[in-house]
């Protein structure tokens, strides 16, 4: 099982093409549009919302990408009147980036919270300190630890985008350890996204916690195979 | 007639039901000006449908009945901002009437003060921000100025919402699809403050 998501859209054609979309990159993950009027026109429905926030969720909980004002007022409302509301959230996102972002997060068993965050947009995070990983431990005592670390050139034909990126967050977030790329956070789809590397950059991964050097070891594995390409 | 009953709070809403319908080119076309150009469209479909609902009503619903079932018919049928905006007042509204057969002036201040904090909660909007707020939050003072006399609290509720409505032609937008268009929204009325007039109004004259 995994978080299930729902996408609220004016649009119900706006709504079935972003889960065309992120379904590509997360197709276990139970993805539901919720697009249009009940007459099929432009606007957003409460029974539609309401209907599809019960599919979607599968036991995990739902995440909710939406697009403008009232898409958020009408989920908002339908949270209202869920029976168990705490097992809802909105994801405070581009409807179509934070999409897919939150399906990755979402195939790679993240919590609601770990898809909410994926989700969310790279702008909003606070500056990150230049010398250290976004995705290390921390200030505490650990972290003096010498990152697991791996520097490779890209070179598979697309470098790092949507579908690599998608298959480095997979792969990452089945170990038990922080792994940044470049410095930020490799579980974050969107994160990687923006780095915006292409076919020949160099990428730094590091990785702290107790299966860093397997997640290294994973990661050149799947650089060196160009990423299934 | 002492206080606000079931039958009054039915002919009310049908008196909005008629001038939603009468009005709904108006409103459609200042939400054209600095919106989407639905709202007159969706509240007449949401009241059309409440107006369908009304009827399998019992005769002797209390004024919460009432504003519940206007609440949840608004929330499925209205399709735009309108629908959660209103529909949430009308449920906060019919929470705070409670069981209570009839409403005086002192029930209608908690009625209205309670819808008006609904829309506040549920839009984010502040008094300022060009949207029906500032229509609702002049009314609520209005009417809690306005002593025990529940038909003066509806005239003066009305009155001030009116007031309230045309002081947000001046102003930008912050909430809403006009918050997109910054000084262009200037010089154009706010259709949710207008309906929001509309809806007070008819309160003040529905008998």
């Amino acid at each position: 099982m995994s978080v299930g998501l729902v996408i609220v859209s004016h649009s119900a054609r706006i709504a079935e093409g972003v889960v065309e979309l992120a379904a590509q990159m997360a197709p276990t993950v139970t993805i539901v549009a919720a697009g249009g009027t009940d007459d099929g026109g432009i606007g957003t429905s409460f029974d539609r919302v309401q209907a599809a926030l019960g599919e979607a969720d599968s036991g995990d909980g739902v995440v909710v990408l939406c697009d403008l004002g009232s898409a958020v007022l009408t989920t908002e409302t339908a949270i209202d009147f869920a029976a168990e509301p705490e097992r809802i959230r909105i994801a405070d996102a581009p409807i179509v980036e934070g999409a897919v972002a939150a399906a990755v997060a979402a195939e790679a068993g993240g919590s609601m919270d770990e898809v909410v965050a994926a989700a969310e947009p790279v702008a909003r995070e606070p500056e990150r300190r230049a010398d250290a990983p976004d995705a290390g431990p921390g200030d505490d005592a650990e972290s003096a630890a010498e990152p697991a670390r791996l520097e490779i050139v890209l070179e598979n034909e697309h470098g790092l985008h949507a579908r690599p990126a998608s298959e480095l967050v997979r792969t990452v977030s089945g170990f038990d350890a922080a792994v940044a790329v470049n410095g930020v956070d490799a579980k974050s789809m969107l994160r990687v996204l923006a780095l915006g590397l292409d076919r020949g950059s160099t990428v730094v991964f590091e990785a702290t916690g107790p299966q860093a050097a397997e997640a290294i070891d994973a990661v050149g594995a799947l650089v060196r195979e160009r990423f299934g390409e | 007639m002492s206080g606000l009953d079931g039958r009054w709070t039915r002919r009310w809403i049908e008196a909005v039901a008629a001038e939603v319908a009468r009005r709904k080119l108006e409103l459609t076309a200042l939400d054209r000006a600095i919106g989407d150009a639905d709202h007159g469209e969706n509240l007449d479909r949401g009241f059309q449908a409440v107006l369908g609902r009304l009827e399998a009503l019992d005769d002797d619903a209390t004024p919460g009945a009432v504003l519940k079932l206007v609440a949840t018919t608004l929330i499925s049928t209205v399709g735009g901002a309108a629908g959660p905006l209103y529909g949430t007042a009308f449920l906060k509204a019919s929470m705070a009437a409670g069981d209570r057969a009839e409403l005086d002036a002192a029930g209608l201040v908690q009625v209205l003060t309670a819808a008006r904090d609904g829309i506040v909660a549920r839009g984010k909007a502040e008094p300022g921000d060009k949207t029906m707020v500032d229509a609702w939050t002049p009314a609520v003072d209005a009417a809690a100025a306005a002593g025990d006399d529940v038909r003066a609290a509806l005239e003066a509720a009305a009155a001030a919402a009116a007031e309230g409505a045309a002081a947000t032609e001046p102003l930008v937008a912050h909430k809403g699809r006009a918050s997109y268009l910054g000084e262009r929204a200037i010089g154009h009325r706010d259709p949710g403050s207008e309906s929001t007039s509309l809806m007070l109004r008819a309160a003040a004259e529905t008998r």
